[in-house]
């Protein structure tokens, strides 16, 4: 960096900061730096109540959401499958989750996802649809190519560009709300994974090394906060899940600002040693956020 | 007598069933319940028909009550029932109404035998011999459902679609685009070849088609020979003004011998809505007034020679015509092999030596017999997996629909095809027997796979199995690959779909020619050992 230019970004920092706008802009940033805690997880109680005490303790949602912001909602809602077999996020995290953003004072709450089945199928038959709709949301279609938008990753190695969600783009918080799962290809799915829901192509990834593609998106797009929903957690024949008999109830929930660090708890969570799932590695060497557990401050409640 | 009514109920009656029938395969976003789809076509001809031959039931007599209609006051069906009819009433009332067309209208024509017979026979014959597909080329219905289909349905699509995109530039959501597979090009270019022709017809010369090519106009027209009520000119009221004549889109009144042709009537009614002097009226078949043949023949006698030296001649020719037919009919000719992906050359080219069937169809036999592609299932499919075949069925089967995993993959809970087929091609079974239903068995090419030649981690395939037929194995360097229990496979082409190699797959499904059942993929429940007051694992 040079002297001119250090001045000019100090400047405009300070500024910035002296002005009250840094947070609303940022709020990535201004979460981690009023939040005590890198993560928080949380068991032993209902997905709502887990969430209350969870955000709580990351200072309520008033510290990602500010007033009049946009925010989009990316569950997992890939499959066309009833709540009870837990291959989609549960409808009633999503809805309570909305109702948090509102509270804090969000003028829009979208939610949307790039299914694997056929669209509306899914959003009506994960209970998806109607849970965002009487919580005030609003459901968007993810199916149509024209709604996704090309950009560069700079910092990707295999995935260079990729077509993404206009929501994703334009909102000013991106909420990732993965349900953790076991996963064919993937080993696990959580949280970066999960925004494998927001690019149009899913094919190249799968040509193209699917674990080094999953690490370099999350360099793309870091999301404010991820919340994995661990209730039910689907232990084999996962991503779909054959039935009822593949779920386990861990009564579980992690959420974070870092989605490596998210991962990497869920790993754990899941019961699958790092090693085995190399996109979280390669996430931590691209440093899109941290694995390493030990050195974060987290916050463990048992509810 | 004057009844004018008559025209009105027509009209109201006919538009009814066109905008119902229309709306079905227009329904892109599956919004009319499934169970109303049979009500709607219930009274279709053809699909009936064919359904009472390999399921007589209440569910298929439909045909049987268009017979009786016809029996009891003529061709009710080619003016009120049949789309394709009202079809040809709307081309004309449009081009009257942007005057395309000059005032005179209609006059009376004589009946074109033997073009009208040789159709018919072409259809008789071959349906005889083995082969729907000239019943699939001109049943009215069904070419109706492949002009809403491949026609109106896309315009429609791309009309919602450019609101969307209006939409979308305000920030709104509410209507959003339909993600459009595109048309078949084949069944495009049939879809307007019968529009072009069938609309050309009607502008011209009214009812001309449902007179010469439709089997179900001819049939019809053979039974209201027969018909208890028939429409005939009163002579005493008539003034030979011809009126009524001109209104005649069917060409069968024959003012000048005050005499209807009541074979070629499509009971219309607009000879009652037009004639000044109520010289229409209804008469009882039983004694239909030998006084007006004798009429006819007097006034064409050279007409009766001709008639029958055609009758002779047509009959020879025909005979070698249907010969003809019916040798090809039984050859059956068939490409047998498929490219799945015909592109480019690549490593490992991928046949498929059976195409799938969908769900409910039993076998490729029961599907191809039976199915008068009208193509409603195509519209309706969700996923769009169902696309009309080119020559995967053979020759003859051009047209019939079949399961296109290169567009989509079965729905794993759907099974909206059987619901609304109006045919007994597929039939509507329970959702779990559906679950269980092999339309064919996934087959794993190695040396195209992903993990194989990359040395990379996929998994599409087995992410998409919803019966986990396609698990992934491990394999070598921590990798894990695929592996296929085809017991479990009910071949809904889900992994084909997602398998990402170009341009052949690494996983493809082989088509059961008979469908088979599937075994439940049973594994021992998760044990539930979680002590929710443990600490975490990090």
């Amino acid at each position: 960096m040079d002297r001119r230019k250090f001045i000019k970004a100090s400047l405009v920092t300070s500024g910035a900061v002296a002005f009250g706008g840094y947070a609303s802009v940022y709020p990535f940033i201004a979460s981690s730096l009023s939040s005590p805690y890198d993560l928080v997880a949380i068991k032993g109680g209902e997905p709502e109540a887990m969430f209350d005490k969870a955000i709580a303790s990351l200072g309520g949602m008033k510290n990602f959401v500010k007033k009049n912001q946009k925010v989009v909602i990316k569950p997992n809602i890939g499959w066309d499958v009833k709540p009870e077999l837990a291959a989609n996020t549960n409808p009633k995290l999503v809805a309570r989750i909305i109702k948090h953003c509102f509270d804090a004072g969000a003028k829009d709450v979208y939610v949307f996802d790039h299914t694997c089945d056929n669209g509306s199928r899914c959003y009506s038959n994960s209970g998806i649809e109607r849970a965002v709709k009487d919580a005030g949301g609003k459901i968007v279609s993810g199916e149509s190519e024209s709604y996704y938008h090309q950009v560069d990753i700079k910092k990707g190695k295999r995935l260079t560009n990729s077509k993404v969600h206009e929501l994703i783009l334009e909102s000013d918080v991106f909420i990732n709300v993965p349900i953790l799962k076991h996963h064919g290809g993937g080993k696990i799915t959580a949280g970066m994974k999960n925004l494998m829901g927001v690019v149009w192509d899913r094919r190249y990834w799968h040509q193209n090394d699917l674990h080094q593609c999953i690490a370099d998106f999350a360099t793309f797009k870091k999301p404010d906060l991820n919340i994995v929903d661990a209730y039910l957690v689907m232990k084999r024949n996962g991503p779909r899940g054959v039935s009822k008999d593949d779920l386990l109830t861990l009564k579980s929930q992690i959420i974070s600002t870092d989605i490596v660090a998210t991962d990497a708890a869920a790993a754990k969570l899941f019961g699958i040693d790092l090693a085995d799932v190399p996109y979280i590695n390669y996430a931590d060497e691209l440093k899109a956020g941290r694995k390493d557990l030990s050195k974060l401050n987290i916050n463990r409640i048992i509810m | 007598m004057k009844v004018t009514a008559f025209k009105k109920i027509r009209v109201a009656v006919s538009l009814l069933f066109f905008i119902f029938t229309l709306s079905l395969f227009l329904d892109y976003r599956n919004m009319f319940p499934s169970s109303i789809y049979s009500k709607i076509l219930f009274l279709q001809f053809i699909p009936s028909f064919v359904k009472f031959l390999s399921l007589a039931g209440l569910g298929a007599i439909g045909f049987l009550i268009i017979l009786l209609l016809t029996l009891f006051t003529g061709r009710i069906y080619c003016s009120s029932i049949c789309p394709l009819g009202t079809l040809q009433d709307v081309v004309s009332f449009l081009s009257k109404k942007f005057k395309i067309k000059k005032k005179k209208r209609f006059h009376y024509e004589k009946e074109k035998k033997w073009w009208r017979y040789s159709f018919f026979s072409l259809v008789v014959t071959s349906f005889l011999g083995g082969t729907i597909f000239f019943i699939n080329l001109l049943d009215p219905y069904s070419s109706f459902g492949k002009i809403s289909a491949h026609l109106f349905r896309p315009l429609l699509i791309t009309a919602n679609n450019s609101i969307a995109f209006l939409f979308e530039k305000m920030n709104m959501y509410l209507v959003y685009p339909f993600e459009f597979k595109g048309v078949e090009i084949f069944s495009f270019l049939l879809a307007l070849t019968i529009l072009l022709v069938v609309g050309y017809l009607s502008f011209a010369k009214g009812r001309l088609y449902c007179n010469t090519v439709c089997p179900v106009g001819t049939l019809l027209g053979f039974v209201s020979k027969f018909s208890f009520i028939k429409i005939a000119i009163d002579e005493k009221s008539c003034k030979s003004c011809g009126i009524c004549e001109r209104v005649c889109k069917a060409s069968c009144i024959d003012t000048k011998n005050k005499a209807v042709d009541f074979d070629r009537c499509v009971a219309c009614f607009n000879c009652f809505d037009v004639c000044p002097t109520d010289g229409m009226k209804f008469e009882y078949g039983f004694y239909s007034s030998p006084k007006n043949d004798k009429v006819k023949i007097e006034a064409t006698p050279s007409c009766e020679l001709n008639e029958h030296d055609e009758k002779v001649l047509y009959s020879k020719r025909n005979f070698l015509f249907n010969t003809f037919v019916y040798a090809v009919g039984l050859t059956g000719i068939t490409l047998s092999q498929i490219k799945i992906n015909p592109k480019k050359a690549s490593k490992v080219a991928v046949f498929r030596k059976n195409p799938v069937t969908p769900p409910g169809s039993k076998s490729r036999t029961n599907f191809t017999q039976n199915c008068t592609a009208c193509h409603l299932c195509v519209s309706v499919c969700p996923t769009q997996v169902l696309q009309p075949a080119y020559l995967e069925y053979g020759m003859l089967g051009m047209f019939q629909p079949r399961m296109d995993f290169q567009t989509g993959f079965c729905n794993f809970e759907c099974k909206l095809c059987g619901d609304v087929c109006p045919t007994s091609a597929i039939s509507s079974i329970s959702l779990e027997a559906k679950k269980l239903t092999q339309l064919g068995k996934a087959k794993f090419v190695k040396d195209n796979c992903i993990v194989n030649t990359e040395n990379t981690d996929c998994g599409a395939c087995s992410e998409h199995c919803p019966t986990k037929a396609v698990n992934m194995v491990p394999y070598k360097n921590k990798l894990v690959i695929p592996e296929v229990k085809e017991e479990f496979c009910i071949g809904c082409g889900a992994c084909e779909f997602a398998c990402p190699t170009k341009p052949y797959k690494a996983i493809y499904v082989e088509g059961n020619p008979k469908h088979l059942t599937a075994k439940i993929n049973k594994e021992k429940k998760i044990e539930q050992k979680v002590d929710y007051k443990e600490e975490f694992p990090f």
